[in-house]
């Protein structure tokens, strides 16, 4: 992993010593110059989202609301409206469900300009409880109107994700973890795009869609099945959730009929919900699964602990694509007796 | 700069036409919140005919003055102001709630002309009026923006959360008004969620705040004039208004916070507001 290399426009990170939240950090002070129209916004979570490097770096740029999300994001809304780029960044819990209203209301239904990067999505800040858990927010957000949602895998990809964001027009949520998840991604060079899935492995057995901190375990599953079980599996990073890439998922559902999603997000509602609509219309039969947290407040934990626990890690998606690839599925090109 | 008489009977004037048109609106529409459209009508009338800085022929000219009106429910009042003020034909006023209409109660900013931001949910306003306010001073821009809230919507914490804000950012290119007509839905605000002592509350949060009648052009424009006059903190013009001000079956009744009327009341409405100006 190099430590200071300079790529095309950006720092290559250094994605072992820093977190996923310190990276992001980091990109949005070199895009600070760059545009000097970015304003950042927290309330009271200037250091845990590092938004606080901004706020250090440009002190008359950077509001902290204090501990108030609804003025958070109506103030964002209203610097959108003046033509400023608004960065705002708190825990997703009160970005989507204390802020909700505002989010929706202020940004989406005006189509504003405001780039949010909630952190502490899933259950990434587990010993926390179910308070500052957030596994509803990619269901909330999806169904807000313009609004565009990615889910990195990783530091880097938040990276890619924040400098991709300021290209974007119309309002973006980017869910990140507490910030101490592990990288899957050595750089920013894999073409990440938004609203384009990353094939990180192919295969023509079964295809994992995985998304977030799921990433990393998917291919560390799909290596082991590969070596142990001799699989071909396809993994798919899909990273944007809305909207989705549709094509990658219908050419799973014809490549290899097996699918199944592994999210840190209920059920309900996610990337699974998500996966599960397209193919659902496309009308073909398909083996598949939806993994994440089963409708229910998550137990307390350190996250590694956690993902064991919901089947979110490596072993756990070992096990369940071995325990869908044995299912009794026809393996012919007619869909017609599948019904 | 005092009003002169003169100013203040051309304002009268164009205060009865706002009226007597968001009567027709009213109509045409099988109802509206009109009541508090109507208690809000000199503030709206003063901001648009004396003070504003807008080009109706250029909605989105970017210095332009910003008009938040966080009492979203009163867009039949709003739309009435800026059809006068020539954003867009009066005639399509006709259209409102209609299918299709681009003007629903709640009037949108991506439809409407000449509305800076869609409002309705209430307690959004003042966040999005004191976003704006910063903005302009980040860009080193002279416009201002005007935040006109509802007494009632005052229950709402979000407002206290911009309130907090406004003092704090020391935002003082931001004007608000309270529309204080004393009634909500279900009744007086101070039997329902009281709010006093109000000003003493804007106070405690930092604002210095001018109390007035918010039915009397020349004390609303001298309450402006000091706040346009720079001032160390966020000024607030707390409006003693009349719900349902100018139409004497509508005044102070709680039952015409949203109300339809049949062309004989609209007439007999039309016919108060003339009887009172």
């Amino acid at each position: 992993m190099a430590k200071e290399v300079t790529g095309t426009t950006w720092t290559v990170y250094d994605s072992d010593t820093l977190t996923q939240a310190e990276i992001y950090g980091q990109v949005l002070c070199g895009l600070g110059d760059l545009h000097p129209e970015i304003v950042g916004l927290s309330a009271d979570l200037a250091n845990s989202t590092k938004i606080g490097n901004f706020g250090k770096k440009y002190p008359d740029r950077f509001f902290n609301a204090g501990i108030a999300e609804q003025n958070l994001f109506g103030m964002a809304a209203g610097l959108a409206k003046s033509g400023m780029l608004p960065f705002v960044s708190t825990m997703a819990a009160f970005v989507t469900m204390r802020a909700g209203e505002q989010v929706r209301t202020d940004i989406c239904y005006q189509n504003l300009n405001v780039k949010i990067i909630a952190t502490h999505g899933g259950v990434s800040f587990g010993p926390a409880g179910s308070t500052h858990h957030c596994t509803e927010d990619i269901a909330i957000t999806r169904a807000f109107p313009n609004m565009t949602v990615i889910v990195p895998a990783d530091g880097i990809e938040t990276a890619n994700a924040v400098k991709a964001c300021i290209h974007h027009e119309g309002p973006v949520y980017i869910r990140i973890g507490r910030g101490f998840e592990p990288p899957y991604y050595q750089n920013e060079n894999y073409g990440f795009e938004i609203g384009k899935a990353v094939e990180i492995a192919s295969g023509t057995d079964l295809t994992i869609i995985a998304a977030g901190i799921t990433v990393l375990q998917a291919a560390e599953a799909a290596r082991i099945l590969k070596e142990t079980d001799g699989l071909s599996i396809r993994v798919l990073n899909m990273h944007t959730i809305k909207p989705l890439d549709e094509g990658a998922v219908l050419k799973a559902v014809e490549d290899t009929r097996r699918i199944i999603t592994f999210e840190d997000h209920n059920v309900l509602g996610g990337l699974g919900s998500a996966v599960a609509d397209v193919i659902a219309a496309s009308g073909k039969g398909c083996a598949f699964e939806k993994v994440g947290i089963p409708d229910c407040f998550a137990i307390v934990g350190y996250p590694e602990d956690l993902y064991a626990h919901y089947g979110l890690d490596a072993n756990s998606i070992v096990d369940k694509v071995r325990e869908v690839m044995g299912r009794d599925f026809e393996e012919d090109e007619d869909w017609e007796d599948e019904v | 700069m005092p009003l002169t008489d003169q100013e203040v009977q051309q304002l009268k004037e164009t205060a009865v036409q706002i009226r007597k048109d968001i009567i027709d609106t009213t109509v045409a529409a099988g109802g509206a919140h009109i009541g508090g459209a109507l208690s809000m009508v000199e503030i709206m009338t003063i901001l648009y005919y004396k003070y504003l800085n807008v080009r109706p022929d250029q909605p989105h000219w970017a210095d332009r003055d910003r008009v938040v009106v966080s009492k979203g429910h009163a867009g039949v009042g709003v739309a009435a102001v800026l059809a006068n003020k020539g954003y867009f034909p009066k005639e399509s006023l006709s259209t409102f709630n209609q299918f299709k209409s681009r003007f629903g109660m709640h009037l949108d900013s991506l439809k409407v002309d000449g509305v800076d931001v869609s409002t309705g949910s209430l307690g959004h306003g003042l966040p999005m009026a004191v976003g704006l306010s910063l903005g302009a001073r980040l860009q080193k821009k002279i416009w201002k923006t005007y935040c006109i809230l509802g007494d009632g919507e005052c229950n709402e914490g979000s407002v206290w959360e911009a309130a907090m804000a406004a003092s704090h950012y020391k935002v003082t290119n931001m004007i608000t008004f309270v529309d204080r007509n004393r009634l909500m839905i279900d009744g007086a605000t101070e039997e329902i969620m009281g709010v006093e002592p109000f000003a003493d509350k804007w106070t405690a949060f930092g604002f210095i705040v001018k109390e007035v009648d918010g039915h009397d052009f020349t004390a609303l424009a001298e309450s402006i004039d000091f706040a346009l006059a720079g001032q160390s903190a966020p000024v607030l013009i707390l409006c003693n208004t009349i719900k349902g001000k100018g139409v004497d079956f509508m005044e102070n009744e709680v039952k015409w916070h949203y109300g339809s009327m049949n062309s004989d009341l609209a007439q007999q409405a039309k016919e108060s507001v003339d009887a009172w100006k």
